[in-house]
């Protein structure tokens, strides 16, 4: 052990090749004999298919070859997690094919695919498909699908439902504390749709090799082992080993690069079919129209307090829409990631959320950074400020008093919810305490009430929030129906020479695993952080692993690299003690030197892997090498929180919304480098900011997405946003070896809410009591929910 | 096909091209210069942002065929090799990149915005970041990078 690097902020060793242009994104990987592939989609978003005619499109020059769904609709996409009806029965499961050859179920469903000498021609050749639809009758709205009369966007699937889902307290012991509640805040609202919108479009290049019969899959994943697995024994009934994945360097993830595309099986199915390397880059239209999308949830939710303002009880009925066919983990997101964080930060004694997931003609849905954990967030934090503002009390105040105590899950215990999970460790009023702190509260108070006589109003808006990431323990989430462990593997590897090299499951998109985890392991081993290179995304080099999302990395990943450390010292020791003829347990192991305790007989950590690999004076029954691998499987979820804090500003006369001021309170455990942890938060907030006032995928009634280019969906953009004001609090996981939490979801879990209570709030202190303006907060919905009723 | 004859990084070179290909297919495509990146269709997300004659331009926004005569600075050809612009050492300085897709564009449209206003405001550095759309950074440390190189240009001057 030495402390050179943990909670440094080093700079990261990844960034000389993004800054001078030398970056390997997938569709910058050009193979001998590339052939292009194109994606003929549908346009309508429910259509019978009468005919497909490509005759004169195979027929064109460059043209390679075109699949269709007679040729691959056997195939299909699943779903890897599976939730049961109230009841007991199984989620509806319809088939997702590669390409659709009965009905198109959303604008953008995979007809054809041609596969040509160019990009171009292939695009060409797809024009020249005559595709004669008969165009049915769409819905998009999760609470409209279900009703009598919708139209069916399965035909075996009734009313639409996919299940429905309860989590909590008896629903007759909530109704009951309701009952007696003294005041109840109750909201509708809707969480709305948003495109994830990593900047890297999906990408993926399909090669076999007819030498060695052996398939390679290059893919803009954040999650190659998972995707290999998927589609070897799921999709197209490969053998695993003679398949490899590979996840080059991935623009972005942010959940939408988790999943197992449909194309990605097309191009893999393709390049053995012709012979040749076939790649497939999505356009930012088709990205649109066929990443996974986040949220859309329509609630109705209800808050009950005590006439001393105690939280006696929350009752939630949601509908989520999971669009037309389930992605990889979209039946997870509305329950299990979403319905057990409903006890939020408080001490809530009663909850119920009833749930209805939902099949409608849009593309599918699925987990969006922080995935359920906003929903549930925003939920909490806009009925805890709504309720302070209808019954006359501070919004704060009325927080601090409904907050869990503290307790550091070692000397107390963790704190069990009503919503199935226990919490590891928390230290809730202490972040709002430090955010009031920053915020100036006082005094902002005062600036409030001036600006209200004016026409540019203030507004303040609180959100603390918790979420359940680190993902997590495989015997928990297979009880609750997941189909797949989440552990992670981390193999250390040393070489004769010293030098280190790292093999990880997790896959770095953005988020610096090759300097966070080089940093651990050069503290753990006493030596250069040089002498360690991080090596992810290749399921030929590196052993199964799960990948990254749900801000497990470093929580789930580093601890297995951790465990792989512990095993590498443990055999050095055993080592050093035969050169040093003492025994082991007189070693100790300090600044990468194995010394005998209490003397200045030392061997370097080179001098003992040099040993390991060179072992002529070596211990008779130990293996010579050094070289460890290890999975990890959590005891626990993790449980960062914190206090976000938005001030905005409105003109009343355009309605226009500024973010002023963003205060950041974040506990994410230990920290292992503050600057990547605070450019995660950076980042997770503007998400949530955009979901607030920019961002929200509109369908129009033959569900059209309305804004399906950076034309039309408002991305967050540099002007849009303020410098943050971040700080920290340390409360340590206690289950893990490295003591964090996780840091990558948690600027999007907190930030959305705060900015609609800063909005609502600055209403109220002009005079206009709303409930709530629809997101994302348009200068138009403002202005209209200041104009008299 | 039409013929073209361009420099780009300081290198003169001569294609025949189609008629529609699009300036930045031709950087990657035709000459390799992957650095350069599409994230978009619709001209609005910068990350093929590059200079032409001088002047920063979204490579998406011109056909190949209109860049004949033209000297072409790409993302490869900022700096001289080993060497960092002060932009390129700002952003790693500063933690002005995540995931690197949106990078090279932003640091050509910073290095623009530098040549006209070397000591840009903090609002001058976000209206001038407006064409280029980054979602990993939230922007602040992006506006911090720049700021570092507006700095350090400063004090080369």
């Amino acid at each position: 052990m030495s402390n050179k690097f943990i909670g440094k902020s080093v700079k990261r060793v990844e960034d000389k090749r993004f800054i001078t242009g030398k970056g390997r994104y997938t569709d910058d990987i050009v193979l001998p004999g590339m052939t292009y592939a194109y994606i003929l989609r549908s346009p309508y978003a429910h259509a019978r298919i009468r005919s497909i005619d490509y005759s004169a499109a195979e027929a064109m020059q460059g043209v390679v070859t075109i699949m269709t769904g007679e040729e691959v609709g056997h195939y299909g996409v699943p779903c890897g997690w599976q939730v049961n009806f109230k009841n007991g029965d199984i989620m509806k499961e319809p088939p997702h094919p590669l390409l659709v050859k009965d009905k198109v179920r959303h604008v953008g469903d995979a007809v054809a695919m041609v596969v040509a000498e160019t990009r171009e021609l292939a695009q060409d050749a797809a024009e020249a498909i005559i595709i004669d639809y008969e165009v049915l009758p769409a819905v998009t709205d999760a609470s409209k699908a279900v009703l009598p009369g919708a139209p069916l966007v399965h035909d075996d699937v009734p009313n639409n439902i996919c299940f429905d889902w309860e989590i909590g307290n008896p629903k007759a012991e909530v109704d009951e504390a309701m009952e007696s509640a003294h005041h109840i805040t109750s909201l509708d609202f809707v969480n709305q749709r948003l495109s994830p919108n990593a900047m890297e479009p999906r990408s993926y290049i399909g090669q076999y090799d007819n030498v060695y019969d052996k398939y390679t899959l290059y893919t803009s994943t954040q999650n190659p082992h998972l995707i290999r697995l998927l589609m070897c024994a799921f999709v197209l009934g490969l053998p695993e080993h003679k398949v490899r994945v590979v996840g080059p360097d991935v623009g972005g993830g942010f959940g939408s690069k988790i999943y197992h595309y449909t194309e990605e099986a097309l191009v893999t199915l393709a390049s053995k079919k012709i012979g040749r390397p076939v790649k497939w880059t999505e356009t930012r239209s088709e990205a649109f129209q066929t990443d996974a999308h986040g949220r859309d949830h329509v609630t109705h939710a209800e808050m009950g307090f005590d006439a001393q303002g105690n939280i006696v009880g929350l009752r939630i009925k949601t509908f989520a829409n999971l669009g037309a066919y389930l992605s990889t983990f979209g039946t997870a997101v509305p329950t299990y990631l979403h319905g057990t964080l409903l006890q939020g930060l408080y001490t809530t004694p009663k909850i119920h959320l009833d749930m209805t997931c939902v099949f409608t003609h849009t593309t599918a849905v699925d987990a969006y950074r922080g995935a359920g954990r906003p929903e549930a967030t925003f939920l909490l934090e806009r009925l805890v400020d709504l309720a302070a503002l209808e019954m006359g009390v501070d919004p704060a105040e009325l927080r601090l008093k409904n907050f869990i105590p503290a307790f550091d899950g070692v000397t107390q215990p963790g704190y069990q919810t009503n919503v199935a999970l226990q919490y590891d460790s928390g230290n809730y009023h202490s972040v709002l305490e430090k955010g009031l702190e920053m915020l100036g509260y006082e005094n902002f108070r005062k600036e409030q009430a001036e600006a209200a006589k004016t026409n540019k109003i203030l507004g303040v808006g609180f959100s603390t929030y918790i979420e359940a990431c680190g993902i997590a323990p495989s015997a928990v989430v297979g009880s609750l129906g997941a189909r797949a462990g989440l552990y992670e593997v981390g193999q250390v590897r040393v070489q004769p020479t010293g030098k280190i090299s790292v093999f990880t499951g997790a896959h770095s998109h953005g988020q610096g695993h090759e300097t966070t985890f080089a940093q651990v392991v050069a503290d753990r081993l006493g030596i250069p952080m040089e002498d360690v290179d991080i090596i992810h995304g290749d399921s030929d080099t590196v052993a199964f692993g799960m990948g990254t999302y749900g801000s497990r990395s470093l929580a789930v990943g580093g601890s297995a690299i951790v465990k792989s450390l512990d095993k590498i010292i443990e055999k050095g020791a055993k080592i050093a003690a035969h050169k040093l003829e003492c025994s082991a347990d007189d070693i100790e192991f300090k600044d990468g030197k194995f010394t005998v305790k209490g003397t200045d007989k030392s061997l370097s950590f080179g001098d003992i892997a040099l040993t390991a690999y060179v072992p002529h004076v070596y211990p008779a029954n130990l293996e010579p090498g050094l070289d460890f691998s290890s999975f990890y499987d959590p005891t626990n979820f993790t449980y960062p929180f914190g206090c976000h804090i938005a001030v905005v500003e409105i003109d009343k006369e355009t309605g226009f919304t500024r973010v002023k001021r963003f205060i950041a309170v974040d506990d994410v455990g230990n920290v292992i480098n503050p600057m990547i942890v605070d450019g995660q938060i950076h980042g997770g907030l503007a998400q949530g900011i955009g979901q607030a006032l920019f961002e929200g995928v509109e369908f129009d009634e033959n569900g059209q997405i309305t804004n399906g280019s950076y034309m039309d969906y408002t991305m967050p953009r540099a002007d849009d946003l303020p410098m943050f004001e971040l700080d920290r609090q340390v409360t340590p996981c206690p289950h893990n070896p490295l003591g964090v939490k996780g840091a990558g979801e948690a600027g999007c879990i907190g930030s959305t809410p705060a900015v609609v209570n800063a909005v609502i709030d600055a209403l109220w202190s002009a005079g206009h009591k709303v409930k709530d303006v629809r997101m994302p907060m348009t200068p138009e919905r403002v202005w209209k929910a200041m104009q008299p009723a | 096909m039409p013929k073209i004859t361009l420099t780009v990084n300081g290198k003169t070179h001569t294609h025949e091209v189609e008629g529609r290909l699009l300036l930045v297919h031709y950087l990657r495509d035709t000459l390799g210069l992957t650095g350069t990146h599409v994230g978009c269709d619709t001209s609005s997300c910068g990350a093929c942002t590059i200079h032409l004659d001088g002047k920063a331009i979204k490579s998406c926004s011109l056909l190949a065929a209109q860049a004949d005569g033209s000297s072409i600075t790409t993302i490869e050809g900022l700096a001289p090799e080993g060497e960092l612009h002060p932009l390129q050492e700002g952003f790693k300085e500063e933690h002005g990149l995540q995931c690197g897709f949106c990078t090279p564009g932003m640091i050509m449209c910073a290095a623009d915005l530098l040549s006209h206003n070397p000591d840009p405001s903090e609002q001058e550095i976000r209206e001038g970041l407006e064409g280029n759309i980054c979602r990993c950074t939230g922007y602040h440390n992006i506006v911090r990078a720049i700021q570092y190189a507006a700095q350090k240009s400063a004090v080369a001057v």
